[in-house]
């Protein structure tokens, strides 16, 4: 097996994780499937095609992705999720389908359908004996795998993650012990949205041209990464993610078997939902009468 | 005379409404279009309601009656479209009338498709709410892939059906009378001893099984059932086009029909027909104003419309807003004002009293655990630590 495929699989895998990261804690904590949040990623996208254009270093674009999705993520609970606390999750999976719709729509209203090219992220390439690495495939890893650290302490660590592993578990249990549970849910959506408008960076790394729908493929892939990884835990997003990045470039490299990748990849979802229908690090939950 | 006279007080009006609703529409379409008043693009809208109508019909027996959500609705209506359509024109040189084509390649395209329904509603009915959204969109998905290449069905290019392209005159009539078709079939199935054996399983799945209804079993059926339905549909869309490729069938148009089930009020046949009717009218409409990058505007109107509903509908805190101005209160005011008041006729009122419906949320959500409802066995389990 050729190891460059792997390695980029890796990456692949950690861009995954990025966006199923942000997936699993909404819905772990909100019990909401935020449809939108795949278009955050592709705001994040168009935020950093911009700023390099006008200002040319990759770290302002960043910088500028991570404040305008991380406003978005919160404005878009705001007034789209919060009117529907407390009301049927079709309900709001409707409406988070409507506000993924109106971010796909307004893109291709202000920058039109056809996609544009980033030319600036190519990070060029280095040799490590027979393999070509590509650098900007490393920063992905590197950068990817210390959020992942960074997130995982948050939460394990600190008051505000310890808060949001309460609310996951029982809302009416971490509200009667003063956990103000709106707060935590407007954090969680914030975090969830500045890990896509990472995600949005690395993904213009490895493909460099954004278009208004370029959120919706990545993000469906990613909540099946989160699905496989057990829904609702974070060391099972990134699990989940990295293994889906990896069975993607595996397919994609075999002749045949490239064609049927996307096949391949819900079939892993299904198969694995059969053999352990809450994921692989999924806890499972009684159910009561 | 009993027995006729059980029929006059079982007749109820609105039992009849739908079906009235859709045959009367096409009775005037086709006055309109004998007189030359519908144009070409009239007849394809016709069209094209009728089998979104059938679409929207049968994935609210899934998401209005059973309570469960696919996503995959598409996915049975590409099945069904790539392989009735591929009947179709295998025996279109056999079989002379078109119109026995169009039929006997529903019924394949249809069967084909609940075989499907079948195989991916075994595994899938073990998992709820949405996990069971998440696979049948996964299916969908799955399916869209391996059609796009097979060699045998065009591969990425699409399959050519002009060959089984039916008279454009006349076709809207032919999907009208397999609407009425379907809605017979769905209206009869929802008002039997099935049916209500499919709705107690959506308000309190635990509560059915304890009554002895076979939960997987009928699951499966309305699964099936559906499947069937939305291969049907897809065998109607192949029959206007001249192209089946397999874009049309993504994820994004099982939402769009899960939209109109929703816009439509799940668990309601009228509602989803008139849902149907006007997201099509108005999607056909809007399509054909906006050209190029202008078709952005559809999308946005489209999405705003879409919060703003399911927000006004839903939102706990508009509660009593909706009440002042809801349809159905002012209807039943009107229809009670010239009613004796006291004199309930049948027990449905005494009925409403008893809490008997759990929460929707309760129902899709995995956690049963954090149901607020009492349990002993919870307190017991507190005591003891």
């Amino acid at each position: 097996m050729n190891l460059n495929i792997l390695f980029d699989g890796l990456s692949l895998g950690a861009i995954y994780a990025l966006i199923a990261l942000g997936y699993t804690m909404v819905y772990g904590i909100a019990k909401m499937l935020n449809f939108a949040h795949g278009d955050i990623i592709m705001v994040g996208a168009y935020t950093v095609l911009c700023m390099l254009n006008l200002m040319g270093s990759p770290i302002v674009a960043l910088v500028a992705a991570i404040v305008l999705c991380t406003a978005m993520g919160i404005l878009i609970e705001k007034i789209a999720y919060k009117p529907l606390r407390g009301a049927s999750p079709l309900a709001v999976l409707i409406t988070a389908i409507g506000v993924s719709y109106f971010l796909q729509g307004l893109a291709q209203l202000i920058f039109g359908s056809a996609s544009r090219q980033v030319s600036h992220l190519y990070l060029g390439t280095f040799k490590l004996g027979a393999m070509e690495i590509n650098v900007g495939t490393v920063v992905t890893l590197v950068v990817g795998g210390i959020l992942m650290v960074a997130l995982t302490l948050f939460v394990k660590k600190t008051r505000t993650g310890r808060a949001m592993l309460a609310v996951s578990e029982d809302r009416g249990a971490a509200q009667l012990m003063g956990v103000n549970v709106n707060r935590i849910i407007m954090i969680t959506f914030a975090i969830g949205s500045a890990l896509a408008a990472f995600a949005g960076l690395f993904y213009l790394m490895s493909i460099p041209s954004v278009n208004p729908t370029l959120g919706a493929m990545p993000g469906i892939k990613a909540f099946t990464a989160a699905v496989i990884g057990g829904i609702g835990s974070i060391p099972g997003a990134m699990l989940g993610g990295i293994l889906l990045g990896m069975v993607e470039n595996i397919c994609k490299s075999i002749p045949v078997v490239s064609d049927y990748t996307t096949a391949i990849e819900f079939g892993l979802l299904i198969v694995i939902l059969l053999v352990r229908p809450i994921g692989i690090l999924g806890k499972k939950r009684r159910e009561k009468v | 005379m009993e027995y006729f006279r059980n029929i006059k007080e079982s007749f109820k009006l609105k039992h009849y409404t739908n079906y009235i609703a859709v045959a009367a529409a096409l009775v005037l379409f086709i006055v309109l279009g004998s007189l030359g008043a519908l144009g070409r693009s009239d007849l394809v809208l016709l069209h094209r309601i009728a089998y979104s109508i059938v679409l929207a019909v049968s994935l609210n027996l899934v998401v209005g009656f059973l309570g469960e959500l696919s996503l995959g609705h598409a996915g049975f209506m590409c099945v069904g479209a790539y392989i009735g359509c591929y009947f179709a024109i295998g025996i279109s040189d056999k079989v002379g009338s078109p119109l026995l084509v169009m039929i006997l390649s529903m019924i394949v395209g249809g069967l084909v498709a609940a075989v499907f329904g079948l195989i991916i509603g075994l595994p899938a009915l073990r998992l709820k709410g949405d996990y069971l959204a998440i696979v049948t969109l996964a299916f969908g998905e799955i399916v869209r892939n391996v059609f796009k290449n097979l060699k045998l069905f065009g591969g990425a290019m699409g399959m050519q059906t002009y060959k089984i392209s039916y008279d454009q005159k006349t076709l809207y009539i032919v999907s009208f009378l397999v609407v009425l078709a379907v809605l017979f079939l769905v209206q009869n199935l929802i008002r039997s001893k099935h049916g209500r054996a499919i709705t107690a399983i959506r308000d309190n799945e635990i509560a059915a099984r304890a009554m002895g209804i076979g939960v997987t079993y009928y699951k499966l059926f309305v699964f099936v059932v559906a499947a069937f339905f939305a291969g049907v549909a897809g065998v109607m869309y192949g029959h206007q086009v001249s192209l089946i490729t397999q874009d049309t069938f993504s994820y994004n148009y099982s939402i769009e029909i899960l939209v109109m089930v929703v816009l439509g009020g799940m668990g309601s046949i009228s509602g989803s027909i008139v849902a149907a009717t006007l997201i099509t009218y108005i999607n056909f409409v809007l399509q054909n104003q906006l050209s190029g990058d202008l078709a952005a505007l559809k999308l946005l109107i489209y999405a705003v419309i879409l919060v703003l509903v399911v927000v006004f509908s839903n939102a706990p805190a508009l509660k009593p807003l909706r009440e002042r101005f809801n349809f159905k209160a002012l209807l039943r005011k009107i229809t009670k004002a010239h009613k004796k008041p006291g004199n309930i006729s049948d027990d449905e009122a005494e009925w409403n009293r008893v809490e008997s419906k759990i929460k929707m949320d309760e129902l899709l959500s995995v956690d049963f655990q954090n149901s607020k409802a009492y349990t002993p066995d919870k307190k017991s389990k507190k005591e003891g630590k």
